[in-house]
Formats: C-alpha cells, structure tokens, sequence
C-alpha cells in the first residue's frame, strides 16, 4: 500500500516534526514499505495462538504503595528551558 | 433552562446519555512511582521526579493498591474482572503531559460489563457500566499573562502520575436527571469505598457526557456531543439540559449536529465548541513496553470481595428490610456511611422494643432537625456535636411525655451550637413539659378570652379555630405544653362557654 502525502505530512505533524519535500517523498516510499511488511505478517493465521503484546517472562511486577522524598525542585525543573517561580512556563495552552 | 423547555425536548426526541467519569485513588504515592500524592498544600512541582517527568531510562513500576482499588470498584459496579490486563500507551502532545503520553488501558482494562442501579421517581434503574480501566493524570496548566497583555501558561506536574481510574458508562441515561442521579450514586459508592474523596470542585472526581437525540422509536444513535467541564451535580444536569435544548433547535431547523467536544460555562450557563486537540485515531495506542502483563488470580479478586465494605444499595435493602424504613429513606440514610451508622446507633440507643418505630424516629431526626444544623454549619456527621446516644436520650425524653418535641428540637439547637449534652441543659434549667392541668386551664382561659373572634368562629362550626387556639396556648405557656393535652382540655372550655 501506498502512503500519500498528506499522509506523511499528518504522521509529521502528530510527531511534531518538521519534514522537507524530499524527506516526505522518501518518508512516503519507506513507510510504505513498512505497512507493506506488516500487512504480509497480518496474513497468517494466529487464532488459538496467545497474545504476545509482552515478550517479558515475567507478569504482575508491582510495589507496595509507600511514598518516598521527590526530587528537589532546582533539580526537578533543571531541563525546563523558561522558569517562573516554581513552575515551568510554555506557551499559552488554551484549556 | 425551565422544565416545560426539556419536557418539549423530550416529547419529540429520546435523550441519550452516556458518562465518562474520572476520579483520583487514594492512594499514598504515584501510580508508577513514589512521588508523595498529597500536594494539595504544596508548592507546585515539588512532587515529581524522573519517573513521573518520563526521563529517558527510567522505568515505572505499578502500585499495587491502586490495583487493588481498581477492583473494589469494579466488584461494586458488578463488573467481570478478566484474568489478563495490560496497560498500554496513549500518544499526545500537550504540556500537562510531561511524557508525550499517558500510560492507560486500551483493549485489556482491568474491570468489564458490569451496572449500578439509580433511583429514579421511586423505581430502580439499572445502568450499564462498559469497563473501568486505570491510568495516570495529567500536570495542571495555570494561565497567565506578561506587562503586555500576551498570555502564557504556567505548568505544574504535582497531580502528573496521580492513580487515575475511568469508568465509562454505556448509553443507558434518558434524561438529564438520570445523569445525575448516576453520578451521585457512583460517587457515593466510591467514597463509601474509600478509594475516592469524591470532590468534584476540586477536580479529584470529574465527569464528562455524551449525549445525543434521536426520534422516539429510532434504534440507530444520533450524533453526539462531549460535553466538559461540569463540576458539579448541579452542573451535570443543567448542562446537559442546556445541550439537550441545543441539540433540538439545531436538528429542528433542519441543521445536523457536528461531533465535537463542548465546554459547559458555569456563569453563562451555555456550552461552547472547544478547539479538538487530536482525533481518536491520533492517539497510537500501544502495548506500554515497560510494564509487563497483569495476570489477575482468582484468589486475588475473592481476597479484595471479602473485605469490602457495605455498600450503600445494600445498605439500603437492609435498612428497608430490617427497620421497615420506606425506600425513599432508606436510599437517603444509606447513601453515606457516617450518616448511616449515626442513624443505626441512634435507633440502638432509643428506648422500647418496637425497632420499626425507634428507626422511625432516628430517622425522622437524623435527616431533619439535625440534617438541617449540619448543613448549616456545614459541619460533616463524623464531626456532629452531638453524639448518638445523646441524640437517642433526647428523643426518648420527647417519647416518655418528660419534654415536648418543641422543647426538643430548642434544646437540641443549643446543645449544637454549646457543645453540652441535651440531658445537661434539660437537667440545668429544669426544663419539663406542662402537663399539670390547672396550669394548662389557666393558660386556655387566657387564650379564649383574649380571642374572642376565634371563639365566635368555633361555635359557627369553623374546625381550624381550633387548632389557632391550640397554637395560642403553646405561645402563651411558651412550648411548654403539649397539644394532646392542651385540645380536650379547650374544648371541654370552649363548649362550656356555649352552654
Ligand atoms: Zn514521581
């Protein structure tokens, strides 16, 4: 199946990733080849095969519910590029 | 929006009311991490750490007691509890969001199919409820402005990774009423839980509706709106009879409703279209590669069953069966836990063998005179003043003739705002009933001659002249006396008068 423009251009914006013409055009062709190979493994039959979402040999890994220090705030914000006080501050968001 | 409006609604077109409901567990710490979830008091974003802010390499690992709470609320609404669960991530951008998304439940939740039953008009109505998943909330996003008027927004990821469970009901409501009445049904059993502190001002639970009209007899769904921001019952109802309202003169001018989401405006009392953010689709759901699969044994879900706490639908059956109590009361007194065990301890402290009649009386005053001090003061029953068995001795003063229900509901208003037990007042000022006679006959002389057109009104057959001299018996021997005595003795009076 084939991928088109809009499309790409879509997947981009969801990413949040700003693309040229030609990396879309070569975007388009390689994603296609990947829906492709998908859509090759979606042929076989897995009914009465168990779902394999995890491939972790281990199930219900869990704590008990105990809270412990945060980090502290100098360090927690230390990655936000603009501060205000205790906050991080962003462009205006409506709610 | 005036009754008579919705009724018009309703008789062209069938409501259709599904509810989303969010509400935070109470839990101590995050749902993947340790992070502290008691910030209310705090500084903003003195709760987070690498976890909850998504660092790379970090890895979450799931509270066990938010599980274990996703569960009691799933065994309350009835719900099958799948032996597999899985959580599973939801892609999107927006600031509150510090990890580019929220860890939730997709195709595997933990509780499935299961109902709650409202009250409505006297008779029960079941809901359906779809499923009841798990996942985290979201930072708060505080709105700001610079010197030059040009906004900015203010993150804090304090609430970022809170226990956030979902419950989502099928489209079962008709009307806006029935919304309500679910959401009040679903937070009561929830707080009564213990895993939610149900404030929906405060946004710890939080609803949004969808809601659609179709023609009466139409099978297919019409198209619907989802409707945010209501934080309150109130605001649940008035909302949605608003949408209601809108919906119909959309469709009855020939127009078709558009899918979007809608904010309910408190002060304005509209809902207004809001900016989508993404569409369904958008949001990629994935399998969360860092937390492996949940296999729930049986053993697990019988252990959470048996230690659940009454709740209130039961309650209620076992107030109705073992009080006689009518079902009205019964789903009032039981809707609460704290008012339905100040309720049952006030019948055991009352005095006499007749239970039905002892619950009769407790109830009478625990959602009356004593509902209405509480509210006054907005004071919670845990904190009441006045303790059951005082409220029982009080009662049973009233019931044994030693004070009058008048005195009563005086004495019981003072020991509330003094913080005395009604007996000390009662034993302090000597306060007793009159019911020596001769003093009764000289207040009923005083009551007949001072009111002589009440007196020429009883003797031309006018029945309520009497209970107007009864009522200036009680003024003149200021509550003191009681009516069943006071009546033979007015009307032995006023008949000798006529001789
Ligand atoms: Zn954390």
């Amino acid at each position: 199946m084939e991928l088109t423009r809009d499309e790409v251009m879509r997947i981009a914006q969801l990413a949040r990733i700003k693309l040229t013409e030609e990396e879309v055009t070569s975007l388009a062709s390689q994603l296609s080849n990947i829906l492709g190979h998908i859509a090759a493994m979606q042929e076989v039959d897995t009914s009465g095969v168990p779902i394999s979402a995890s491939i972790l040999p281990v199930t219900n890994v869990m704590r008990e519910d105990a809270a412990e220090p945060s980090l502290p705030i100098d360090e927690a914000l230390a990655n936000t590029p603009e501060r205000e006080d205790n906050f991080a501050r962003v462009k205006a968001v409506l709610e | 929006m005036a009754t008579d409006t919705l009724t018009a609604v309703q008789q062209e077109y069938e409501i259709v009311i599904g509810l989303e409901v969010h509400t935070q567990l109470l839990t101590d710490s995050k749902m993947f991490c340790s992070c502290n979830t008691h910030y209310a008091n705090d500084e903003a974003n003195t709760h987070i750490c690498p976890v909850c802010m998504g660092m790379p390499g970090v890895l979450p690992v799931i509270n066990k007691q938010a599980v274990d709470f996703t569960f009691m609320v799933g065994l309350a609404l009835n719900c099958s509890i799948p032996e597999l669960a899985k959580f599973d991530r939801k892609n999107y951008f927006y600031p509150d969001l510090p990890k580019g998304y929220q860890i939730s439940q997709y195709d595997m939740p933990f509780c499935v199919n299961g109902s709650l039953e409202i009250t409505v008009n006297g008779a029960i109505k079941k809901i359906g409820v779809t499923r009841a998943h798990l996942e985290e909330d979201t930072g708060r996003l505080v709105h700001s402005a610079n010197n030059w008027g040009e906004g900015y927004s203010l993150v804090d990821w304090n609430r970022a990774g809170i226990p956030l469970l979902e419950i989502v009901s099928e489209p079962d409501m008709r009307s806006p009423e029935e919304a309500r009445l679910y959401m009040q049904k679903l937070r009561s059993i929830l707080v009564n839980l213990g895993v939610s502190s149900g404030k929906m001002e405060e946004g710890s639970l939080r609803c949004d509706a969808n809601i659609s009209l179709r023609k009466h007899g139409e099978t297919k769904l019409g198209v619907k709106t989802e409707i945010k921001n209501m934080n309150s019952f109130r605001a649940v109802q008035r909302a949605l009879e608003y949408e209601a309202q809108r919906q119909m003169e959309v469709l009855s001018n020939g127009g078709v409703i558009v899918q979007e989401t809608r904010g309910w405006v408190e002060t304005r009392g509209v809902t207004v279209s809001q900016r989508v953010k993404e569409y369904a689709d958008d949001y990629r759901y994935f399998p969360e590669p860092d937390l492996p699969h949940i296999e729930v044994a049986r053993n697990w879900v019988e252990g959470i069953r048996s230690q659940m706490p009454e709740l209130p639908d039961a309650r209620r059956d076992r107030f109705i069966r073992d009080y006689a109590l009518p079902i009205g009361d019964a789903e009032l007194l039981a809707g609460d836990r704290a008012i339905a065990h100040y309720f049952e301890d006030t019948t055991a402290a009352l005095q006499g063998d007749d239970i039905a009649g002892r619950a009769r009386l407790a109830a009478n005053w625990v959602m009356g005179d004593l509902s209405r001090l509480l509210n006054a003061s907005e004071t919670e029953i845990s904190n009441c003043p006045i303790s059951a068995p005082h409220l029982a001795a009080l009662i049973d003063a009233v019931t044994q003739g030693k004070i009058t229900g008048k005195q009563a509901k005086d004495i019981l208003e003072r020991a509330y705002q003094t913080h005395e037990s009604p007996d000390a007042i009662i034993q302090r000022e000597g306060i007793a009933s009159v019911s020596d006679t001769a003093a009764i006959e000289a207040f009923v002389q005083e009551a007949v001659t001072t009111n002589p057109k009440a007196v020429a009104d009883y003797q031309k057959g006018k029945g309520n002249a009497v209970q107007f001299l009864i009522g200036q018996v009680m003024r003149l021997s200021k509550g003191s006396a009681k009516p069943d005595v006071v009546q033979p003795i007015l009307i032995a009076a006023l008949d000798k008068l006529a001789q």
